[in-house]
């Protein structure tokens, strides 16, 4: 174990907080600021372990560097808590051990704790991860669903539904040879250059698993308001496109691991969406639609038809349609 | 993205709008109420939704949601048949993904897996072989559900499974047949359905022949129509001219996928390995002669329901559903006295909550969006049911 550990963990995330390997990392107060700490946890089971794009570690680091962000925090330190499935291939631990190293690096945040368990075959599938954040919030900042009003301009930094169907399409059950590539990426430095543009913005969340359609109804109800959003603004990449229209699913639900919405103040919008756009990972930022009054807790979506519709919550996944 | 978009042209739409409303003008309406065109298919339902169509017509049509949506009218007690093989010790047992949620009498495929059966999703009967091919220890089993659009498919499987003298792999066959139940539909005296928007996926697999009888006994339109919205715009338009023509016959405006007398290569597929059964349960419609097919006893083996001496489960639907009313298209989802009360996406009672083709899922996630503009939420308010569309 302590081979698994020294060989594989901190060589890969090396570091002055977990070389110590001291029963908990140890930090200095001066790496926070003064506006408050962000602090989140999420676990990560996914099949396949690696994908187009990514794999479980990188997921794992953007998943809880994001949810970090998205709150206007600065990342500082991610634990790693991993659970192995007994024969689990040390080169594939190895490989992604290093993608969550780079993945932190890229965030700009250390790995600086974690603990590693060995299950027998069965008791787990390949591997299992948790990984929890703590961040600095500067003064002053204070996002929130709860401060959305009437009139604000909602945007998406990218195309929708990249991990979604990247990782069903790498499942190989469909047959379908596509270039899809998972868009999972550290949102940070695109949440810190939409907020230095639009400093207004009132409430930015990742759109992972559920969707834009799952934030756009979390904004709705959380703010007593209605997301309007025109169909024919939604980015789609072709690739996204014709998988959803084989299996009949909808981009709106397909899940995002690099993309957020924003619910930015009308005057601030344009400012948002042209520092954004020369961004990697912001070069489709675009509007989709405006916060109205009515109807309170809906999200209504214009069809480029002319049509309207509501766009509801998911129950479960979604289940393609037999024909 | 090529051969849709060119279906889906606002600018074209509005053109053929246009021609609805000059053709409307022009012919008879029926007294005290809308003009009900059914669409036969579930595909088409979920069109019709996805796409707002029932706000861009004239209020004075209205599209009556049909009982073409394969797993809306499957039976509770097939369910439980699907439940009883994937509890059987070493079975895999392999469906489509969308008919994992309907709830039977002992809960969901879905619920079964949770307590620990080996049911998979699969995207098309040849997965369900390749796993048999893998897993020469497990028996596998195939839910072969669906109507003449699935059958080929399954029908091949089956050949090539028999071909190879693959002795694992075995099929539920719970195909249905369109024609009969549209003969049960039109035979109730009660039916107010003024022209139909015909299958497009079935047609291309059994033609346009067997739909002669609704213009010629039943003297109503009938036209075969694509999955674009303006193919089913097109299509209501065709409807419409031959009411206004005082015509009916069957048309073909999905001419571009469906030949007139189908794929004789799948029917020979379906014959070879299909025959009658005597009578099929539908969900909410009950028990339809000839109305479905099953295994031929020349492939015994490889039917599922001998292979494991199945019996039968017969189990009513709850009482409180009235999905037969909704089917039939008399009464529109939301007035259902369970709709978006104890039957809802989250908890379905009756299937048409479950697939995202049937009428009622649809009308609850795609559903009104405000009073003002939609008869739909209307009509809600008018039954008292709240604000239903948010479970």
């Amino acid at each position: 174990m302590r081979d698994l550990i020294d060989g594989i963990f901190l060589a890969a995330f090396g570091n002055a907080g977990i070389a110590a390997l001291e029963d908990q990392a140890r930090l200095p107060l001066a790496d926070f600021g003064g506006g408050g700490l962000a602090f989140t946890t999420d676990s990560f089971v996914i099949d396949p372990v690696f994908f187009p794009g990514g794999d479980i570690g990188r997921l794992a680091v953007c998943g809880t560097v994001n949810d970090l962000v998205v709150g206007g925090a600065r990342p500082v330190a991610l634990s790693c808590s991993v659970i192995l499935e007994e024969g689990l291939p040390l080169a594939d631990l190895r490989r992604i051990a290093a993608s969550m190293a780079a993945a932190a690096a890229e965030a700009g945040c250390r790995i600086v704790t974690g603990d590693t368990k060995v299950v027998p075959r069965g008791a787990a599938d390949r591997i299992f991860v948790n990984t929890a954040g703590i961040g600095s919030i500067p003064q002053g900042r204070e996002l929130a669903a709860t401060r959305i009003r009437p009139g604000d301009a909602l945007i998406v930094n990218s195309t929708l539904g990249l991990h979604g169907a990247a990782v069903m399409a790498a499942r190989g059950d469909l047959g379908l040879a596509t270039a899809l590539e998972s868009d999972c990426r550290p949102l940070g430095a695109l949440v810190e250059a939409l907020l230095d543009a639009a400093p207004g913005t009132h409430a930015i969340r990742d759109a992972t698993r559920g969707g834009v359609a799952t934030v756009l109804n979390e904004f709705a109800d959380a703010a007593g308001v209605c997301c309007r959003i025109d169909e024919d603004r939604l980015p789609l990449t072709e690739a996204v496109r014709g998988l959803s229209e084989i299996l009949g699913l909808d981009p709106l639900y397909l899940a995002n691991e690099g993309l957020f919405v924003a619910a930015v103040p009308e005057p601030e919008a344009e400012a948002a969406l042209a520092v954004l756009r020369p961004l990697p990972g912001g070069a489709a930022a675009c509007r989709i639609g405006t916060v109205t009054g009515a109807p309170a807790g809906r999200v209504v979506m214009t069809s480029f038809f002319g049509g309207e519709r509501l766009v509801d919550m998911l129950e479960g996944d979604q289940l393609p349609r037999i024909c | 993205m090529k051969y849709a978009d060119e279906f889906r042209d606002p600018a074209l739409a509005k053109k053929v709008l246009a021609r609805i409303d000059e053709t409307l003008a022009r012919m008879p309406m029926p007294e005290g109420r809308p003009l009900h065109v059914m669409e036969v298919c579930g595909g088409h339902t979920h069109s019709i939704f996805r796409y707002g169509l029932q706000k861009l017509v004239p209020d004075s049509i209205e599209f009556v949601h049909g009982p073409g949506c394969p797993v809306c009218v499957l039976p509770m007690g097939r369910v439980d048949d699907c439940v009883t093989l994937a509890e059987h010790p070493g079975v895999i047992f392999t469906t489509f993904g969308d008919a994992m949620r309907v709830p039977g009498s002992r809960g969901s495929l879905l619920d079964a897996k949770a307590r620990g059966a080996d049911v998979r999703m699969v995207y098309s009967p040849l997965d369900a072989l390749e796993l048999a091919r893998g897993n020469p220890d497990r028996e596998v089993v195939f839910f072969a559900l669906g109507f003449e659009t699935t059958m080929p498919s399954t029908a091949l499987t089956l050949l090539q499974a028999a071909d190879e003298g693959i002795g694992n792999f075995s099929m539920l066959c719970q195909h249905i047949t369109i024609i009969p139940t549209l003969k049960a539909l039109l035979s109730d005296p009660h039916c107010l359905i003024d022209g139909f928007i015909g299958p497009g996926h079935v047609s291309m697999v059994i033609g346009n022949a067997g739909y002669r009888f609704i213009p010629e006994r039943h003297g109503k339109p009938f036209v075969v129509a694509g999955f674009e919205p303006l193919d089913l715009l097109q299509s209501l338009w065709m409807v419409l001219a031959q009411l206004a023509g005082g015509r009916a016959a069957v048309e073909n405006q999905y001419a571009r996928v469906v030949p007139e007398d189908g794929n004789p290569a799948a029917l020979r597929a379906i014959a070879e390995v299909y025959e009658d059964r005597e009578s099929c349960d539908w969900r909410g419609l009950g028990a339809i002669d000839r109305s479905g097919v099953r295994i031929r006893a020349a492939y015994a083996d490889l039917d599922a329901e001998r292979r494991f001496g199945l019996v039968p489960a017969d189990v009513a639907d709850p009482e409180i559903c009235q999905c037969g009313e909704v089917v039939r298209g008399r009464l529109k989802p939301f007035q259902c006295r369970a709709f978006g009360r104890e039957c809802t996406p989250a908890t379905p009672l009756g299937a048409l909550m479950v697939s995202s083709e049937g009428a009622c899922a649809a009308y609850h996630q795609y559903g009104a969006t405000d009073g003002a503009t939609d008869r739909g939420a209307s009509d809600r308010s008018a039954t008292d049911r709240g604000a239903p569309a948010r479970g």
